[in-house]
C-alpha cells in the first residue's frame, strides 16, 4: 500500500450516497411507515381573499376512517405565528403568517383545516365534504392595489420601505454625461424540488416527547420555533433528517404544516404523516423572484460607471414568511454587482398581495439583480457605442481593489466586502470559451430563418453565512469513522464532501466513513444549510473535529507504541512509528472509541464570482429560442469535489434557464393560481437545453475559512437570466426589440417583435 | 364495490399479491403494499416520471395505471435493477457520471433508461434525450444523465449479442 | 392526489363492457391506457363510480392495412404505431404526427381510441382523423354505428359517444402514392400539447396542379378542424411561394383561437400561418424566403 494516501479533497470521487439511491434503498419522507400511522390532508383556501364565516366539518367527521378535522378553533385562542428567521426587520412582524387561517383567508392555498384519516385517500375524500362559508373580498394581485387592505392595520398593503446606499448618487447622476433608466421584472416562480415536502410526527404521551422525521435545512432553528408554539421544551422535540429530494431554498423553512402535523399527532396521540401533493406544493411552498426594478445608470461618455440608482419592488405574497425579506434585500444589495460603482443608492418596497408568500429560491435576489443590471449595461454600452465586453472590462473591480467594501446596502447586516478574486481574468476566460471575438459578427444576423445573439452576464455572489457550525467525529471500535455535523443535506452530496475532508485529515479510506447530518439528536446545536454554507461552515467544522481527533489518535498511539508523537505518522488508518512499529485505528479504538468535537465560527461572507455567456438563436416568426452554446465560468475558491461542483453548476444553469423561458406561476386578477399542475407549470426537460458548459476555477481561495472554499451552489444560476436575456436582446436588436421582462416565452417574444414593428411602421 | 380486492402480478421476478381498493394506482400498490419504496411519486398526475416502472417490458408511469390493470403482468422496479452491493451497468454508469444528486427522480429515470436500452441498445443521443424528456430532474440539468445512459449502451448491446448467440 | 373512490370492472368481452357501461348509466367511464383519464381522476375533475377497463379486449389491438385503407383497433398504442414500419409508406402523415404525441412512457400505454374519445383540441390523433376523413366505429347497447371524425367530435373534450358506447376502431382512407404532405406543430417543450399544429396534404394532377387538398389544424379552436377555404385556395393551383403565402393568410383569417395561460389568441393565429407556410413549403419541396 502506498505510503502517501491519495488526497481526496480536490478529487472527483464517486458519491457515498449513490449506491442507496441507485438501488432504490434511499429513505425519503413518504417511505416512512410506522405502526398505527394516520395520514393527513389539508383543506386549503380556494379563494384569494375572504372572511371566514363558518366551517362545517360534520359530514367529514361522519365518514368512515376519519379520525379528526382540526381547525383554528381546535388550536386555541392564540394561533401560533411563524417567526422570521432571516431579515428580521420589525416592520415585517405584523405580516407574519399564522399556522392556520382563523378569520381571514389571504391566498389560494392557505391552510383552513387538517383532516386526519386512516389513509391519505380517505382524508382527501373528506376534504371535499367540508363546508366553508365565506364573505369574499377583492383580491389584491398587484402593487398599488391599495383599495382593499389585506391587513386591517395597513392601508396601502406595503410592509416595508427603506433606502440604502453609499457615496452620493445624486451628485454622480447630476455630473454624468449619460444616464439611462429602465424598468425590469422577473416573474413569480419557484424551485420545484422533485420531492414535495412531507413529514411524520410521532408523539410519545408517556414521555411527553415529540419526534418529527423529514426535517431539513435548519432543524435546530425549527425545533426552537416548534417548541415555543407547542409549549414544549426544545429538549423534548427531535427533528430527524433523512434523505431529501432537493431543496433549492424552498424546502426546510418553517411552514404551517410544520406545526399542524405535530399538533395533530399530539392531539390524537398517534403518528401522523403528511405528504404534500404536487398540486398543493405549487400553492403552498414558498414562491420566489417576483421582483420589479427601476434601475438607473450614470456613466461618463467613455463608459466609466459613476453611479447606480435602483428601486426594488417586491411582491411578498400574503404574508412575510421565515426568509421572505431576503429576496428584496438581496436584490437591492447585488444591484451593483462586480463593478466599481462609487455612488450607489437603492430603495426597497416590499408589498403584500393575495398570493402565496415568497421565500428564497437558489440565488435569491441575485438572479433578479444581475438580470436588471446586466441588461441595463448592454443598453448603455449600445447607446454609447462601446462594445459590451469592453464596457464591462472597463468597470469590473480589479484584484488590486479587493477587498472592496459594499457596506450599507442591507439594513439588517453589518459591513461586508467582496473578498478575493480576479474578476477580469474570469471574465476574459468566459469570452474565450464562448468565442466572443470570433462570433461577434453573428450578433443579430439572420441565418436560415433564425437570428443569432451572444450575451454576457457578470456576477459576484455571497455565501457561507455564519455564525457557526458544529461537528463531531468518532473513531468507532471497529476502526470506522462516524462524522456528525449540524449542516443539513438537501440532495447536494454533502455526505461525500464531508467524508472527503475527514478522510484526508485522518488518512482513512473513504469507505470507512459514514456521515450523519442535520438531525437535532446528533449535536447540541447546529445551524443548517442555506446561503451556500454547508461546505464553508460545516466542512470547516468537520476539518476542525477531524484535526482534533487526529491528535487524540496520535496521543493514544504514542502510549500504545511507546514512541513520542513526533515520531508517529498516520498512513491509511494505521499509526506508524519511525522504528516501523505500527498500530491500526481499529486496534486503538477496540476498548473505547475516540471522539472529538469541532466547531467553526465566522461571520465573514465568501464571495464567489464569475461570468456567464450565452449564444442563442431566436426564430423571429415563432419566438422560439434555442441555446446553441452556454458557458458559465466561476471561481469557487476551492472545489472539494470538482464533479459535485460541476454538477451544481450545470444543474443550476438549467434551473436558471427554466426561470428565463419556462417556470412561471400565473395568477389571474381574482388571485387564482392558474397553473397548479406540472402539465401547466413548465420546467426544463432533457431535450430543452442539451448544450451547456461550466468551468470551475480555483483561482483565489477564501481567506475566511481553512478550506479556502467559497459558496458553489448558486453561481450557476445567478447570471443565467442576465446572459441569456442579453443574448436574446442582441439577436433581436435589428428588430428594435428590447428585453425588460421575464419569462421570455415564444408568445411574449413574438409580441415584442410585432409591437416593435408596428411602432416603426407608425413612426415612419 | 370499492373495497379492497386481490391483484396478482410478478414483481422483480417474484410472484406478488396485493389487496387494494380499485382506485389504488400501481405506484401506490408497489410502495405501500409491497414496500418497494424505491419508486417515487413526484406529481401523481403523469408528468414527472419519478414513478416510472417497467410493465411487461414497457416503461410506464406508475401513477397512471391502476394496480388492478397490472393483473398477471410482469413488473420491474428499480429494486430489480441491482442492489446497493451489486449495482448493474446502468446504475454504475450513473454513479460514475454523477448523474444524480438528490436521488428522488433517479428510480424513474433508471427504469425508463433500462427499458429503452433493453429495446434499443443503439439508441442515439437524440433518441435518449427524447425518451428522458418524459422524466423531470431538477438537480442535474440532465447532462450527466444522458452521458451515463450513453455509456451504459455498450452493456445492453453485449446482453443483446449474448441473447442472440 | 389520490383517485376518488370507484369500482373497477375488467371486461373480458366487448358486450360485457357495454353491458357494464349501460348498467351504470353516466356514472361509468371507459378506461384503456388511462393516460388522459387518470390525471383527471387524480385532480378529481372526473368522478365516475365505475371504471370499465377495455384494455384486455381481444381484437382491438391490430393495425390492418389494405387497399381500402388502414384500420386501427381502438387499443393500438402510440408505440405500436411508432414500431409499425409499414406506416411510413402506408400513412406517412399519421406517422409524422404521432411522433409528437406525449412522452415515452405515455406512448407505451396511450391508445388511439382513448385519444379520440378524450378529444383534446390540441391532440394529434383527432387532428389527423379530422384532416383525413377518418371513420370511427362505435359499438353500444343499440348496436354499431359508423361516424366520421368531423362529426364525432362535438366540442372541447366532447364527442357523440353515449354513456354505453365504445370506440372500437378508426378507419383512415387509403393514402395515395406521390401524395404531397407535411405535419408541423409548435409546442413549448417536446411532448407538450401543441400551441398550434397543421396537418396538410394534397395530390398533384398531370399538369402539376394540386387537387383534393386537406388542411387540418389543432390547438387553435375547441376542436380540431379542417380549413375548407384554405383547401379551396390550394385546389387547382400550382403550389408555389405565392400560393403558400395566400394560404397562410387565409388560414390566419379562418381561425378564431382563444387566449389562455400559454399564449394570447393573436399569437396562435399568427403561429398557425407560419406553420402552414412551413408545412406547405415542405410538402411542395420549395424553400420560402423567410421574412424578418
Amino acid at each position: 500500500m502506498s505510503d502517501v494516501a491519495k488526497l481526496l479533497v480536490g478529487s472527483a470521487v464517486e458519491r457515498m450516497e449513490d449506491a442507496r439511491f441507485l438501488s432504490g434503498s434511499g429513505n425519503f419522507a413518504d417511505d416512512l411507515a410506522v405502526e398505527g400511522m394516520l395520514h393527513a390532508a389539508i383543506l386549503r383556501s380556494p379563494i384569494a381573499h375572504a372572511r371566514i364565516l363558518a366551517i362545517d366539518a360534520s359530514a367529514a367527521l361522519a365518514m368512515p376512517g376519519i379520525r379528526s378535522v382540526i381547525t383554528a378553533r381546535d388550536i386555541g385562542d392564540v394561533i401560533p405565528i411563524i417567526p422570521l428567521r432571516l431579515a428580521p426587520l420589525p416592520e415585517f412582524e405584523p405580516f407574519r403568517q399564522p399556522v392556520i387561517a382563523r378569520d381571514k383567508l389571504r391566498y389560494v392555498g392557505e391552510p383552513i383545516a387538517v383532516v386526519v384519516a386512516d389513509s391519505r385517500a380517505l382524508a382527501e375524500d373528506a376534504l371535499e365534504t367540508i363546508g366553508i362559508e365565506f364573505e369574499a373580498l377583492s383580491a389584491v394581485t398587484e402593487r398599488g392595489a391599495s383599495a382593499t387592505p389585506l391587513f386591517d392595520f395597513t392601508e396601502d398593503n406595503v410592509a416595508l420601505r427603506y433606502d440604502a446606499g453609499f457615496g452620493n448618487a445624486d451628485k454622480a447622476f447630476a455630473s454624468a454625461d449619460y444616464v439611462r433608466t429602465e424598468r425590469f421584472s422577473v416573474q413569480r416562480h419557484t424551485a420545484l424540488p422533485m420531492e414535495t415536502r412531507g413529514l411524520l410526527a410521532e408523539w410519545n404521551s408517556s414521555a411527553g416527547r415529540l419526534v418529527v422525521t423529514g426535517a431539513t435545512k435548519v432543524t435546530f432553528y425549527n425545533r426552537r420555533a416548534l417548541a415555543q408554539m407547542l409549549g414544549l421544551r426544545q429538549e423534548d422535540i427531535d427533528l430527524i433528517e433523512i434523505d431529501v429530494g432537493g431543496g433549492f431554498g424552498v424546502r426546510g423553512e418553517f411552514y404551517p404544516e410544520d406545526f399542524l402535523i405535530p399538533f395533530a399527532a399530539r392531539k390524537l396521540a398517534r403518528p401522523v404523516k403528511w405528504i404534500e401533493d404536487r398540486r398543493e406544493h405549487l400553492m403552498a411552498i414558498n414562491h420566489s423572484r417576483d421582483v420589479a426594478c427601476e434601475l438607473s445608470l450614470a456613466c461618463r461618455s467613455d463608459g466609466m460607471i459613476l453611479g447606480l440608482r435602483g428601486r426594488i419592488f417586491a411582491d411578498m405574497g400574503a404574508y412575510i414568511r421565515t426568509n421572505g425579506g431576503v429576496v428584496p434585500a438581496k436584490a437591492a444589495q447585488f444591484l451593483p454587482g462586480p463593478y466599481r460603482i462609487p455612488h450607489v443608492s437603492v430603495s426597497v418596497e416590499a408589498f403584500m398581495t393575495s398570493k402565496t408568500p415568497v421565500g428564497t429560491y437558489r440565488g435569491p435576489g441575485r438572479f433578479e439583480a444581475n438580470f436588471f443590471r446586466e441588461r441595463l449595461i448592454d443598453m448603455a454600452a449600445m447607446d454609447l457605442g462601446i462594445d459590451v465586453a469592453e464596457f464591462r472590462r472597463k468597470n469590473l473591480i480589479t484584484e488590486e481593489e479587493l477587498p472592496y467594501p459594499i457596506d450599507g446596502l442591507v439594513p439588517y447586516e453589518g459591513p461586508t466586502s467582496y473578498d478575493t478574486g480576479d474578476y477580469v481574468e474570469v471574465f476574459e476566460r468566459a469570452l474565450k470559451e464562448i468565442g466572443w471575438t470570433e462570433k461577434r459578427h453573428l450578433q443579430g444576423k439572420l441565418i436560415d430563418g433564425v437570428r443569432h445573439g451572444i450575451g454576457l452576464g457578470c456576477f459576484v455572489e455571497s455565501g457561507g453565512a455564519g455564525p457557526k457550525e458544529n461537528a463531531a467525529v468518532t473513531l468507532e471500535r471497529d476502526g470506522s469513522l462516524t462524522v456528525v455535523v449540524g449542516s443539513s443535506v438537501l440532495g447536494q452530496g454533502l455526505e461525500t464532501v464531508l467524508g472527503q475532508i475527514a478522510a484526508d485529515t485522518l488518512s482513512l479510506p473513504f469507505d470507512r466513513i459514514r456521515v450523519l447530518h442535520g438531525s437535532t439528536t446528533l449535536l447540541d446545536e447546529g445551524f443548517g444549510t442555506y446561503h451556500s454554507r454547508a461546505v464553508v461552515m460545516g466542512g470547516s467544522a468537520v476539518l476542525d473535529a477531524a484535526t482534533r481527533l487526529r491528535e487524540k489518535i496520535l496521543e493514544r498511539a504514542s502510549n500504545h507504541l511507546g514512541r513520542p508523537n513526533s515520531e508517529l505518522k498516520i498512513v491509511n488508518a494505521n499509526v506508524i512509528a519511525d522504528n516501523g512499529a505500527s498500530v491500526s485505528f481499529a486496534a486503538l479504538a477496540t476498548d473505547s472509541e475516540l471522539q472529538a468535537d469541532g466547531t467553526f465560527s465566522n461571520n465573514v461572507r465568501t464571495y464567489s464570482y464569475g461570468t456567464h455567456a450565452a449564444h442563442v438563436t431566436v426564430d423571429p416568426r415563432t419566438g422560439a429560442v434555442k441555446i446553441l452554446d452556454y458557458i458559465a465560468v466561476e471561481d469557487v475558491g476551492r472545489a472539494i469535489n470538482p464533479a459535485i461542483v460541476h454538477g451544481q453548476a450545470i444543474g443550476a444553469i438549467v434551473q436558471g434557464l427554466g426561470g428565463v423561458f419556462l417556470d412561471h406561476l400565473i395568477y389571474d386578477d381574482q388571485g387564482q393560481l392558474l397553473n397548479a399542475s406540472l402539465a401547466d407549470y413548465l420546467v426544463p426537460t432533457a431535450s430543452d437545453f442539451p448544450v451547456l458548459r461550466a468551468v470551475t476555477l480555483e483561482l483565489r481561495p477564501s481567506p475566511s475559512n481553512p478550506l479556502g472554499a467559497k459558496g458553489a451552489g448558486e453561481g450557476g444560476i445567478v447570471a443565467v437570466a442576465a446572459a441569456t436575456a442579453n443574448a436574446v436582446a442582441a439577436a433581436l436588436a435589428p428588430l428594435h426589440v428590447e428585453i425588460h421582462h421575464l419569462p421570455l416565452t415564444p408568445p411574449r417574444l413574438w409580441r415584442l417583435i410585432k409591437d416593435a414593428r408596428e411602432r416603426r411602421t407608425n413612426a415612419a | 364495490m370499492t373495497s379492497a380486492r386481490p391483484v396478482h402480478f410478478t414483481v422483480n421476478g417474484a410472484a406478488a399479491t396485493v389487496a387494494v381498493e380499485p382506485r389504488t394506482t400501481l405506484a401506490d400498490a408497489l410502495r405501500n403494499e409491497l414496500r418497494l419504496t424505491g419508486t417515487h411519486l413526484g406529481c401523481e398526475h403523469g408528468v414527472c416520471g419519478a414513478c416510472t416502472v417497467i410493465v411487461d417490458g414497457a416503461a410506464v408511469r406508475g401513477c397512471l395505471m391502476l394496480a388492478a390493470q397490472a393483473e398477471g403482468c410482469e413488473v420491474t422496479t428499480v429494486e430489480g435493477l441491482g442492489s446497493a452491493a451489486h449495482l448493474g451497468a446502468l446504475q454504475l454508469a450513473f454513479r460514475k457520471h454523477h448523474a444524480l444528486q438528490c436521488g428522488f427522480c433517479t428510480a424513474g429515470i433508471l427504469a425508463t433508461a433500462h427499458a429503452l436500452l433493453t429495446d434499443e441498445p443503439q439508441a442515439d443521443e437524440d433518441r435518449i434525450r427524447e425518451v428522458i424528456s418524459g422524466n423531470l430532474c431538477r438537480c442535474t440539468g440532465y447532462l450527466p444523465i444522458i452521458a451515463a445512459i450513453m455509456e451504459a449502451r455498450i452493456a445492453y448491446s453485449d446482453v443483446q449479442r449474448e441473447a442472440a448467440q | 392526489m389520490k383517485l376518488p373512490p370507484l369500482d373497477y370492472i375488467c371486461a373480458a368481452t366487448l358486450s360485457e363492457a357495454i353491458a357494464a357501461l349501460a348498467a351504470h348509466g353516466g356514472n361509468a367511464k371507459v378506461i384503456a391506457g388511462g393516460q388522459s383519464l387518470m390525471p383527471m381522476l387524480a385532480f378529481r375533475l372526473a368522478a365516475p363510480t365505475v371504471l370499465v377497463d377495455i384494455g384486455r379486449l381481444p381484437d382491438l389491438k391490430t393495425i390492418s392495412i389494405s387497399a381500402e385503407g388502414i384500420d386501427f383497433g381502438a387499443l393500438v398504442t402510440w408505440r405500436d404505431i411508432e414500431r409499425d414500419a409499414r406506416l411510413a409508406q402506408a400513412h406517412p402523415l399519421l406517422a409524422a404526427a404521432v411522433a409528437h404525441v406525449a412522452h415515452y412512457q405515455v406512448r407505451n400505454r396511450g391508445t388511439v381510441g382513448g385519444s379520440m374519445a378524450h378529444a383534446d383540441p390540441a391532440a394529434e390523433m383527432p387532428g389527423i382523423a379530422v384532416t383525413c376523413d377518418a371513420m370511427l366505429t362505435i359499438v353500444g347497447s343499440n348496436g354499431c354505428r359508423i361516424v366520421c371524425a368531423d362529426e364525432f367530435i362535438t366540442g372541447g373534450l366532447s364527442t357523440v359517444l353515449e354513456a354505453d358506447e365504445i370506440v372500437t376502431s378508426i378507419h383512415l382512407p387509403p393514402w395515395k402514392k406521390a401524395r404531397r404532405w407535411a405535419f408541423e406543430e409548435f409546442a413549448r417543450r417536446r411532448g407538450d400539447f401543441a400551441l398550434a399544429g397543421v396537418a396538410a396534404f394534397y395530390d398533384i394532377d398531370a399538369q402539376g396542379l394540386a387537387f383534393d387538398a386537406h388542411v387540418g389544424v389543432i390547438g387553435v379552436a375547441d376542436r380540431p378542424a379542417r380549413l375548407p377555404g384554405v383547401e379551396a385556395l390550394l385546389n387547382g393551383r400550382r403550389i408555389d411561394a405565392d400560393v403558400i403565402l395566400q394560404a397562410a393568410t387565409a388560414a390566419r383569417d379562418a381561425v378564431d383561437p382563444a387566449d389562455d395561460i400559454h399564449a394570447e389568441a393573436a399569437y396562435r393565429r399568427d403561429l398557425l400561418g407560419v406553420l402552414l407556410e412551413r408545412a406547405l413549403a415542405r410538402a411542395a419541396d420549395i424553400i420560402l424566403p423567410e421574412a424578418a
